[in-house]
């Protein structure tokens, strides 16, 4: 029963990893290019999270509804602003810009916030749990945060599959140039899936920020089991970054359980196995967006 | 009126010189044909009037404004739409998606989906497929048809028959015929001279980036053409 348990966690676990990868997986398939930052940003969403509730005094979920668009806004005028400038040079400029950034957010968070570590208080449900079974029991939280990431990107294959925007953004993957022959602003199409990424992404940090402590240097751990998870699951699949976060997710916890240091070494072995054997990926679909 | 004018167009690639200086123009619901050999700088004649080149803003006219070097989305807002050279269909979207695409800026006209699957018919049997799944004809009528959708003002259409059976080259000049015939503006650039000398109104001929000969086709003799075309 001790298995079962660690296995359902890890596959909870997967729903956190999975709206982590969401936003990276996107960004790459509309723009071809790696946000390095993308775990800076979680981070940042979760410091603004603490913020709020602690002088609103507001529930950290009902700091969402604040935080999403503040951080929509962010990544719109980010790229529209700094990432739109180095496009169309090659894919180092902007990577180099991304990683820049992810430098400048994390001193940005130790001169503001301090070294300490924090956590987001839900007031009860990170400990409550659901019994099944007389040996099993799952908790509330992790329970809520994979029907978030499941009704997330469920959302997001909606936009892709069925509305004019994610149309765009499939043209603007196949072919930037002729996306703009059919008169897409490919640069204010790339502010979009920016907003959308870091949307998405400040979900993900304010729910990390409730399932466990982090700091200003949190975010390169949550940028590695992102891209871990795009990678497992295959580049260009939506539900397959679900999947690749739930493998990710069991062989970490299968991988503590066999011994406490060794979650994460786990994970990093699993991916490495994958990226051996089935280097395309899980799920892996030839040229799609995310 | 010209509703397009080309005045003293250059343009560069790099150090390269593809265009020296040329000057054409496109009435009001006229059919104009730009011929020309290989490497003649028709292509980039018909992409720096799209605006994918950058080139000074009085190098192009369209309606009474300058707008040479502006963005290619912008100018499908205003009517000027391009047919790629080599049809470019979208891979991963289906052939009724790559004709939505084409509507993307909503510009108000008379082409919609049902107009232009009964201009294409086939492309209506064929909505739900992925576009690379077409053969090159249909490929080249769902490119146009995603042009149309975009209700352009002036259509411009590069390299028509390439890489296309004679029997399918006839049905898409015969669809152009009917584009036409609805008062668009068309821009059309072919190097096979024969089926465009009977639709065009204007022929322009490019030779190594200068406008070689123009006029209409009934002035144009066989010898003056081959010529202007080849340079012998």
């Amino acid at each position: 029963m001790a298995w079962v348990d660690t296995v359902v966690q890890g596959l909870l676990l997967g729903g956190l990893y999975a709206l982590f990868a969401t936003g990276l997986s996107l960004i790459f398939g509309v723009m071809r290019i790696v946000n390095l930052a993308h775990g800076d940003f979680s981070i940042l969403a979760a410091f603004l999270a603490v913020v709020t509730v602690e002088s609103l005094g507001l529930h950290p979920f009902t700091a969402l509804a604040l935080i999403v668009p503040v951080m929509a806004a962010l990544g719109y005028g980010l790229q529209r602003l700094v990432l739109n400038r180095v496009l169309g040079r090659g894919i180092l400029p902007p990577v180099l810009v991304t990683f820049g950034l992810s430098i400048i957010i994390q001193n940005a968070l130790l001169e503001t916030f301090s070294a300490d570590s924090r956590r987001l208080n839900p007031g009860g449900i990170e400990t409550a749990s659901v019994p099944l079974g007389h040996d099993l029991a799952v908790g509330w939280f992790p329970l809520i945060t994979l029907a978030v990431a499941i009704a997330i990107l469920a959302g997001l294959q909606l936009v892709i599959d069925r509305l004019p925007v994610g149309r765009a953004f499939r043209a603007t993957s196949d072919d930037p140039e002729t996306a703009e022959l059919m008169g897409i602003d490919n640069r204010r199409l790339y502010a979009l899936a920016m907003a959308l990424s870091l949307a998405i992404v400040a979900v993900a940090g304010v729910f990390l920020g409730i399932r466990t402590t982090f700091t200003f240097a949190s975010g390169p751990d949550r940028l590695l089991f992102a891209f871990e998870a795009v990678i497992i699951g295959g580049l260009g699949s939506l539900w397959g970054t679900l999947v690749g976060g739930a493998v990710l997710g069991v062989a970490q916890t299968v991988g503590a359980k066999l011994s406490p240091g060794w979650g994460v070494l786990t994970g990093h072995l699993v991916f490495l196995a994958v990226l051996l054997f089935r280097p395309q990926g899980l799920f892996a679909r030839a040229r799609r967006v995310a | 009126m010209s509703l397009l004018s080309v005045r003293g167009l250059s343009a560069f690639y790099g150090s390269f010189q593809a265009l020296f200086e040329i000057s054409l123009e496109a009435r009001e619901g006229e059919t104009v044909a730009v011929i020309g050999a290989n490497g003649a700088g028709k292509s980039t004649c018909l992409r720096a009037i799209a605006g994918v080149l950058p080139v000074p803003p009085a190098t192009v006219w369209f309606g009474g404004d300058p707008v040479g070097g502006r963005p290619a989305h912008e100018l499908v807002a205003r009517g000027v739409v391009l047919v790629p050279e080599g049809r470019r269909i979208f891979p991963s979207l289906t052939v009724e998606e790559n004709l939505l695409i084409g509507a993307y800026r909503g510009r108000p006209g008379p082409w919609s989906l049902a107009r232009v699957y009964a201009l294409f018919p086939i492309l209506a049997e064929r909505r739900r497929q992925p576009g690379p799944n077409l053969s090159g004809g249909e490929q080249q009528m769902l490119a146009i048809g995603r042009g149309l959708m975009a209700n352009p003002r002036l259509l411009l259409v590069d390299e028509i028959s390439l890489g296309l059976a004679p029997a399918v080259v006839r049905g898409i000049y015969g669809v152009l015929r009917s584009i036409a015939a609805e008062g668009t503006t068309t821009l059309v650039v072919d190097q096979d001279v024969s089926q465009i000398m009977e639709l065009a109104q204007r022929i322009y001929c490019l030779r190594k980036g200068s406008v070689s000969l123009e006029g209409r086709p009934a002035e144009l003799t066989r010898a003056r053409l081959a010529e202007a075309y080849f340079g012998v």
